[in-house]
């Protein structure tokens, strides 16, 4: 094989589910052909249900079974259709020369077994190596990965290490054998920001270092950047652009990749709304540069006032005794009407813990939490009520948040009654219909069920059940995070557009910087259950005054900044 | 906000299927769930039947002769009846001419004209019957449809009682944690710490000899759901616990839905699915219990017919090679119980969210 030939060649490759004997295949990958060069990495980017992951697992052979490949598809690999290759030869080029790293480093790895001995499985298997050699070979991969104490840390059990490590336990295993091309499906997508860049870091090293070609899936663009040489954008089974990652970045010649592009919230601008897909799809393109202001000023009527606020969770420990994990100490904000503050925080941080406290879903242990005055932690069961629809909550994960057993207009109604909000039953599905029209859906989703929308419409719905019970403070739990890019940035206009109207307040809980960035006037910035930093937004980007906060800023994937930085 | 609408309150019958539609849809494409569904539907048929008194009402006559051969098994000597027909000549014939000693004997012969005038009817009573017939010339089909009633019933109803209890009792755990999990706990400790058919026959004799549940078979599905609900409730407990802290029960809790409303309101329907399978397995389970406690005595009174009866008859019954008895009870026993069972893992499938 001559140094120019791709590593891996993938022609024409098409995809269809079999569902159930009666409806079509569901077509997934609709005849899609890149190549994979040696020494070098390609990003396979795309939202879901773009066909990215059937795509790589084609390649792996790890197609479940109901899948059908077109005949005239191939996957060429070393000279073999990869598509065609028996069984057992696949087994042998599987884990040795093709590699693969998940997303969940926490269900990839076998929580009963000590990483050591995983990683030691691998190289046993593949590499034909006695118990004592692997095990040698496990601690110098572990040193590779950057864990520290290797010789200690061979021997311990998945639980006993954090996600970061976990994943790079993941990567030590899928780069035991040497392989030739590593497939990363979403590697950093469960990880916080500071995690995350360290991974893109180590992947990028070790591909250098080893000249191995990496098959990088995500759906951000922003951390492409970092790492890919070149960059594949997939929508709905089809590739819409490919490129090297500068062609893509400055000169996106697809609609789609532009709006992808777009669609990010990005730290440098704020316009009034943000671009969606169909802005661009349409032709319209960068429609919203009124750039939008914020921030606080000391004249902000006060509808929340956070002082002093403890949380400590007790664990049992033994047959009476209790441990106490503090998850949140001394916290105190003022949240101003009509504005919005943002939360920011790695896992762990306690920022959910704050939202759900506030709200009283946990009892606080300490502090108070003053409504226009009075303190709701104060309150009995039966004053709270009166509250509680004042203060509402949108989770993370809209496939969770809403009962699978009602039907829409069965949750927008439920509240209104438990409230007495509107007079009869008639009054009150007028009101749910309205919302559902104000929140973006079509008033005959008032008798179907969660599942029959996608996620972006499952959140609209969260919102509009907040909404029935005209709350002033919404509480949005990592509402966004778990949306692709362009839903991302259809709910947060809404969530915007809600603001502007109703004089709503926010507190925005995120992992994710930019977003913070853009829809916050005022950020808290969280670090194991204490503040770290409060300060207006424009102020904790542009000059942070903590260690904690210039780290987390300096984790943003640059990648799609520095291409914006090019292109302006 | 309401003043602006111009629109009728309901959108125009637009339903979409529900979870339980489409559930009914995925079974109806699983043949073997489909088969074992209209088994099981016959059986209830004729149960109800059965119960209304449209078949087998007559089931207590004697209307064949004693072990009457099955209606295929014509031909097959049948000892039994042979000897019950001597016996019954033997009884008519007068042994002895004792006339000359007999005072009475002028009289006989006024005695028989008399008895001539009253009409006596000797019902002949048939060789065979459809299924054959048992030691007092029953006939055995009409008492295995007449045994279904019984046992259908006792195996549905205290499904349901032991369903109702367990589900009851694992949500409160589950939902409540804490004291109340404890309590509950231990509740349920007891109850499993003592081996099953002793705690059956403990709450039997007691059941039958107070006599405070009531008589027939009422009893025994007290018996049976009391003793039967631990399995239940430990899989809502679990269910309950996993649940109660989603997120759409935390949403609930958000819009100020009361603790009664999560837990009956919003969670259960969504830990239906178990409850339903579970009923369905403890059915099978407990026709199956009520077969062992007719046997060893504690179950349905004489008076009636189960199929756990019948098996207990069939003991001797095999030693003397009278097998049809044993064959019909246990065939329908057996027909009924792997249909449920085959219907309940269809259930299963079709109703678990988490397949779709």
């Amino acid at each position: 094989m001559s140094a120019q030939s791709p590593l891996v060649q993938i022609q024409d490759l098409d995809i269809r589910f079999r569902l159930d004997r009666k409806s079509e295949p569901f077509h997934a990958v609709k005849g899609i052909s890149f190549d994979i060069p040696q020494d070098a990495t390609v990003a396979l980017v795309g939202e879901s249900g773009s066909g990215k992951s059937v795509s790589a697992m084609a390649i792996l052979g790890l197609l479940p079974e109901n899948a059908i490949v077109a005949p005239r598809s191939r996957i060429l690999y070393g000279g073999r259709d990869l598509l065609r290759a028996p069984m057992r030869e696949m087994q042998q080029i599987r884990g040795k020369e093709l590699s693969v790293i998940f997303q969940e480093p926490m269900t990839s790895l076998n929580p009963v077994f000590p990483v050591g001995e995983q990683i030691g499985e691998v190289l046993r298997l593949h590499m034909g190596m006695g118990i004592r050699q692997a095990q040698a070979r496990a601690v110098e991969l572990l040193n590779e990965v950057g864990i520290p104490n290797p010789q200690l840390r061979v021997n311990s059990y998945p639980h006993e290490m954090s996600g970061g490590q976990q994943q790079r336990v993941m990567i030590a295993m899928a780069i035991a054998c040497e392989p030739k091309l590593l497939i990363a499906d979403e590697p950093t997508t469960a990880l916080d920001v500071t995690i995350q860049k360290q991974i893109l870091d180590l992947i990028a090293a070790l591909q250098e270092r080893h000249r191995m070609s990496v098959l990088f899936i995500t759906h951000d663009l922003g951390v492409v950047g970092e790492i890919a040489d070149r960059v594949v954008v997939m929508q709905e089974g089809e590739i819409r652009e490919q490129g090297t990652v500068d062609a893509i970045f400055r000169h996106p010649r697809d609609a789609y990749t532009k709006a992808l592009l777009a669609c990010r919230p990005r730290l440098d601008r704020r316009p009034m709304r943000l671009p969606v897909i169909d802005d661009f799809l349409k032709g319209e393109g960068r429609v919203h540069l009124e750039e939008r202001r914020r921030g606080t000023s000391a004249s902000d009527a006060i509808i929340l006032e956070v002082k002093n606020l403890d949380k400590t969770f007790f664990l049992k420990e033994g047959l009476f005794g209790k441990r106490a994990v503090p998850a949140v100490k001394d916290v105190s904000f003022r949240l101003a009407k009509g504005k919005t503050l943002g939360v920011v925080g790695e896992s762990g941080s306690g920022k959910t813990t704050v939202g759900l406290t506030v709200m009283r879903l946990h009892e606080a242990t300490g502090g108070e939490v003053l409504f226009e005055g009075r303190n709701l932690l104060s309150l009995t069961e039966r004053e709270m009520m009166a509250y509680r629809r004042r203060i509402q909550i949108i989770f993370q994960n809209p496939y969770a948040s809403l009962n699978p057993r009602f039907t829409v207009g069965e949750i927008l109604l439920e509240p209104m009654r438990i409230h007495g909000i509107g007079k009869d039953e008639r009054e009150r599905i007028d009101m749910a219909l309205q919302l559902l029209r104000r929140v973006g859906l079509p008033e005959a989703s008032f008798h179907k069920y969660p599942h029959e929308f996608s996620g972006g419409q499952r959140q609209r719905i969260a919102i509009a059940r907040c909404l029935t019970m005209k709350p002033d403070v919404l509480i949005c739990d990592e509402s966004v995070s778990a949306l692709d890019v362009s839903v991302q940035a259809q709910v947060l206009n809404l969530l915007q557009d809600l603001q502007d109207e109703y004089r709503l307040s926010y507190i925005f809980i995120s992992h994710d910087l930019a977003v913070v960035k853009y829809i916050s006037d005022r950020v808290m910035v969280m670090n194991d259950g204490v503040v770290v930093e409060m300060a207006d937004s424009d102020e904790i980007y542009r000059n942070p005054q903590q260690e904690y906060t210039r780290r987390l800023l300096a984790s943003i994937p640059k990648g799609l900044q520095r291409a914006r930085e090019l292109e302006t | 906000m309401s003043a602006i609408l111009d629109h009728p309150p309901a959108v125009a019958g637009h339903h979409s299927p529900g979870l339980w539609l489409l559930a009914w849809r995925r079974l109806r494409h699983d043949r073997v769930g489909m088969v074992s569904l209209v088994i099981v539907v016959f059986f209830l048929l004729l149960m109800t039947a059965s119960y209304m008194g449209l078949v087998a009402s007559d089931w207590s006559q004697e209307k064949g002769v004693s072990y009457a051969n099955p209606s295929f098994l014509a031909g097959a000597e049948n000892l039994e009846a042979k000897a019950m027909e001597q016996r019954a000549k033997a009884a008519k014939a007068p042994p002895v001419d004792l006339s000359d000693v007999d005072p009475l004997a002028p009289r006989y012969k006024e005695w028989e004209e008399r008895a001539k005038k009253i009409a006596v009817t000797e019902v002949k009573r048939s060789e065979t019957l459809p299924l054959g017939g048992d030691k007092w010339g029953r006939d055995v089909l009409k008492k295995a449809i007449k045994g279904s009633e019984v046992s259908i019933f006792v195996g549905l109803s205290s499904a349901l009682l032991a369903t109702l209890i367990g589900t009851v009792l694992g949500a409160f755990a589950g939902y409540w944690g804490g004291k109340v999990n404890d309590f509950l706990e231990w509740f349920y400790n007891i109850f499993t710490s003592i081996p099953y058919i002793l705690l059956i026959l403990a709450f039997a004799a007691v059941a039958t000899s107070t006599g405070k549940f009531g008589k027939g078979i009422v009893p025994i599905v007290l018996v049976l759901s009391l003793t039967g609900w631990t399995g239940i409730y430990r899989l809502i407990r679990a269910e309950y616990i996993k649940h109660a802290n989603r997120e759409y029960v935390k949403a609930a809790q958000a819009i100020g839905a009361s603790n009664n409303s999560r837990m009956f309101h919003h969670i259960l329907p969504n830990v239906s699915h178990v409850a339903l399978v579970q009923l369905s397995q403890y059915t099978v389970g407990f026709i199956k219990a009520e077969v062992i406690l007719s046997f060893l005595g504690f179950g349905v009174p004489v008076d009636m017919v189960s199929w756990g009866t019948m098996l207990a008859e069939a003991q001797n019954e095999l030693v003397i090679g009278k097998w049809w008895q044993l064959a019909a009870a246990g065939l329908s026993m057996a027909v009924l119980v792997t249909a449920f069972s085959l219907l309940t893992d269809s259930l299963r499938d079709a109703l678990d969210p988490k397949l779709r």
